[in-house]
């Protein structure tokens, strides 16, 4: 069998390697040293590792002081959640209902959970009356762009609310860089979570930027690497290709009119076409590159199936390791109906997604989504 | 015309999206390999029935066994798309509830028969038809041979292997979709293909037992859901006298003679008959087991004509898997989907809650679920729509 050209609209789950992550890389193949040693090879290690410590502060808005590299968002996210409550002595830790599973893990009380509203979006004015009954001081989580929906939460204003009543905020942005210009200042938070695959960098890399003056609790103990935040030999190779596709991040934010306007139009020709689609969180401010859709009466595995047997990479909302699915958390806290949420795909387009592609998702789309494909029903 | 390609479509092979129910075992991993060896467009699909973590008690797993594991590397090495479908919530309302039920009412389910006629032939077949699948093939030792007036189901060239008595259910719609690549195949002959086409399960040990109960514990499963079928009851002699007591139906099943705790009699007891309603395991000689006439449920016709006919037929049956076909007579029962069936000799445990399945020579007639002796309103198992009433 010969497989259909491959159509790539899944930039939230992860982003192709950029050309400038992997030359980055490549040449860090062929720096032997340990970053922690004194000789010439572990300096030019370490200097590669610093070289992307800065780019990546740069990126946030941040000193290279206040970033700490992880092996990637989920650790980053652990770190923020679990070392700060300790380190700072949090009394309680709240996090937004949409939040990625990374976060809401590390959430040890049912109460810890902020309502969103229909377009996912967290009620500040209940988040300000929760603030005024809990223990201080107290860490919120929310995200800056939901992986999901792409619908932007207002963090900075969460931040100024937390503040005020004495708390520390962390924020996850890793759908953001490349597709939402911010920095750890503009937001007013205390620590963010950035993960490198999502802007063309290697799997497995991430960071967590932290305001200088805050402490973490390391989440496991060992040669007091990273200002003994995270023990554990530097992932020189990954870190010099997270590194790189930070400094692309201007030229990515330079293409966000380009994607924004395909979206537009992908967006306009399903709710034209399929009758009953819904579009999520549409009214929300958002990010450019994401469309949650629904359609009535096909379920998203059996057009995620169809979809990659034509070649074209989407995703459901959540899916396992082993593909099993369940409904989206996110959906469901938005008070989208089981069914429609049985019935939604995800598609998100990257830097290198062009109209042609954008075309060739639709034709494939539109028949499964109307139910005409398959066939032989 | 276009002929027709070896699965009896009329299209070229690349043409012809086949998708293959793969269990990650050999035998639908040989399938899916000698599919694609011929150029089919195979397309895997692996069913979550249940949580394998869950099962074995360990801690919480993010779904998969290790047997998804084996048929996603499977379907890598032979380079087709695979796909997990989560048919958890069905297989738990189809298949092991109704399991349990089987249990409470006294009855000896089978509920590999059930998971073929709801989740694989219903639920599946509808998926396989959604992607554009021109038909599903299974890695079941059964033949679907096209006669004068369609397919028929066959017994598989390899009596040892033979699985028709599990899919008596399967309807003529289903078996117009269905393909079964290994029924004229011998089992070594499938390991040796495994081995010729690099599928890393070659050597696997073929799947025992109850699936879902992974430790061969299935009381467990049963006490569980319906706690009732560990309630205490009386352990009686067909003569009437209370022989002792016992921890619950769900230990027995007729025709069972070990582990029944009761001696003393001459000749060995037998559980003959559970009676649901009173908690009663009824025991006796081998002789108070034997019956000659029976009503079955729930029939599936697959013979000629629209069913058993109405001066009745004569066919060997089979009343458990294991069991070879004995002769009898089929005649229709009193409202659609029942069945009368008397055998020219009589046969020791008759076992309400197995399958009997009629064959004329190799092909499969049907066959019908056997019905508890004293149930008036019997119905069966897998067609009861809420829990059974017990009292």
């Amino acid at each position: 069998m010969t497989r259909p050209q491959l159509i790539y609209l899944d930039h939230n789950a992860t982003t192709p390697l950029s050309p400038e992550a992997k030359a980055a890389m490549s040449a860090a193949f062929e720096v032997p040293g340990n970053p922690s040693s004194i000789h010439r090879a572990g300096r030019a290690a370490r200097a590669l590792v610093e070289d992307a410590r800065e780019a990546v502060a740069a990126l946030a808005g941040a000193k290279p002081a206040d970033v700490v590299f992880t092996a990637g968002g989920t650790e980053a996210n652990a770190l923020a959640l679990r070392g700060l409550v300790r380190a700072m002595g949090c009394r309680a830790a709240l996090c937004s209902m949409v939040e990625h599973p990374s976060v809401i893990a590390n959430m040890t009380d049912v109460e810890s959970f902020l309502a969103v509203d229909a377009n996912g979006v967290v009620d500040v004015a209940a988040l300000q009356q929760r603030l005024k009954n809990m223990p201080s001081p107290v860490l919120v989580s929310v995200m800056l762009a939901n992986n999901e929906t792409g619908a932007l939460q207002p963090v900075a204003e969460i931040a100024r609310l937390v503040h005020e009543a004495g708390g520390y905020v962390h924020c996850d942005a890793v759908q953001a860089p490349g597709r939402l210009s911010f920095s750890l200042a503009s937001l007013g938070v205390d620590a963010l979570t950035l993960s490198a695959h999502k802007f063309g960098g290697p799997k497995g890399v991430g960071a967590l930027v932290m305001r200088a003056g805050l402490k973490v609790t390391p989440l496991f103990e060992g040669g007091g690497q990273e200002k003994s935040r995270r023990s554990g030999t530097e992932n020189v190779i990954g870190i010099a290709g997270f590194g790189a596709a930070a400094k692309t991040v201007p030229q990515r934010l330079s293409a966000v009119a380009k994607i924004a306007s395909l979206r537009d139009g992908i967006e306009a020709r399903i709710v034209q076409s399929v009758p009953g689609a819904v579009i999520h969180a549409k009214s929300a401010a958002r990010l450019p590159n994401t469309i949650c859709v629904s359609v009535p009466g096909v379920a998203s595995q059996t057009q995620v199936i169809q979809l990659d047997l034509a070649g074209v990479c989407v995703s459901t909302g959540s899916a396992c390791s082993s593909g099993k699915i369940s409904l989206s958390h996110v959906l469901k806290a938005m008070g989208v109906a089981d069914e429609l949420t049985a019935t939604a795909i995800r598609v998100s387009l990257g830097v290198e997604t062009t109209e042609a592609d954008a075309n060739a998702f639709l034709e494939s789309y539109i028949p499964i989504a109307l139910g005409q494909a398959g066939g032989n029903a | 015309m276009t002929t027709l390609n070896t699965l009896g479509i009329a299209k070229p092979a690349n043409k012809t999206r086949v998708v293959v129910a793969m269990s990650g075992g050999v035998d639908s991993s040989v399938t899916a390999g000698i599919l694609a060896r011929e150029g089919y467009d195979v397309v895997g699909f692996t069913m979550q029935l249940y949580d394998h973590g869950a099962a074995v008690k360990s801690a919480k797993s993010c779904c998969a066994g290790q047997d998804i594991y084996d048929a996603k590397r499977v379907a890598d090495a032979l380079n087709i798309p695979h796909y997990v479908l989560d048919y958890e919530a069905t297989f738990q309302k189809d298949v092991i509830e109704k399991f349990a039920d089987s249990y409470v009412a006294g009855e000896t389910p089978i509920p590999c028969v059930l998971c073929n006629q709801t989740v694989k032939f219903r639920d599946l077949v509808k998926a396989a038809r959604d992607i554009g699948g021109d038909c599903l093939a299974t890695g079941h030792y059964v033949q679907r041979i096209i006669g004068a007036h369609g397919p028929e189901l066959h017994r598989a060239v390899d009596p040892a292997r033979d699985q028709s008595y599990f899919l008596f259910a399967t309807t003529r719609a289903q078996l117009d979709y269905l393909r079964f690549p290994l029924g004229g195949m011998m089992k070594p002959e499938a390991r040796s293909l495994a081995k010729q086409l690099n599928i890393a399960v070659a050597d696997k040990p073929d799947s025992q037992d109850i699936c879902f109960v992974p430790t061969g514990r299935y009381t467990d499963i049963v006490t569980k859901l319906r706690p009732e079928a560990a309630q205490p009851g009386e352990i009686v002699h067909v003569d009437g006298r209370v022989m002792g007591l016992h921890k619950g139906v769900v230990n027995y099943t007729v025709g069972q003679r070990r582990g029944l705790g009761v001696g003393g009699e001459a000749d060995p007891l037998y559980v003959v008959r559970i009676d649901p309603t009173t908690a009663r395991v009824i025991v006796g000689a081998k002789a108070d087991m034997l019956r000659d006439a029976f009503k079955l449920t729930g029939v599936n016709w697959l013979g000629a004509g629209e069913g058993i006919a109405p001066e009745g037929i004569r066919a060997n049956v089979k009343l458990r898997s294991t069991q070879p076909p004995i002769a009898a007579t089929i005649l229709p029962g009193d409202v659609p989907g029942a069945a009368n069936v008397v055998l020219d000799e009589p046969e020791a445990a008759v076992t309400p809650g197995q399958a009997c399945v009629f064959y004329d020579g190799e092909r499969v007639l049907g066959g019908g679920w056997i019905a508890r002796e004293d149930a008036k309103a019997f119905v069966p198992h897998n067609m009861r729509k809420e829990k059974a009433a017990v009292t």
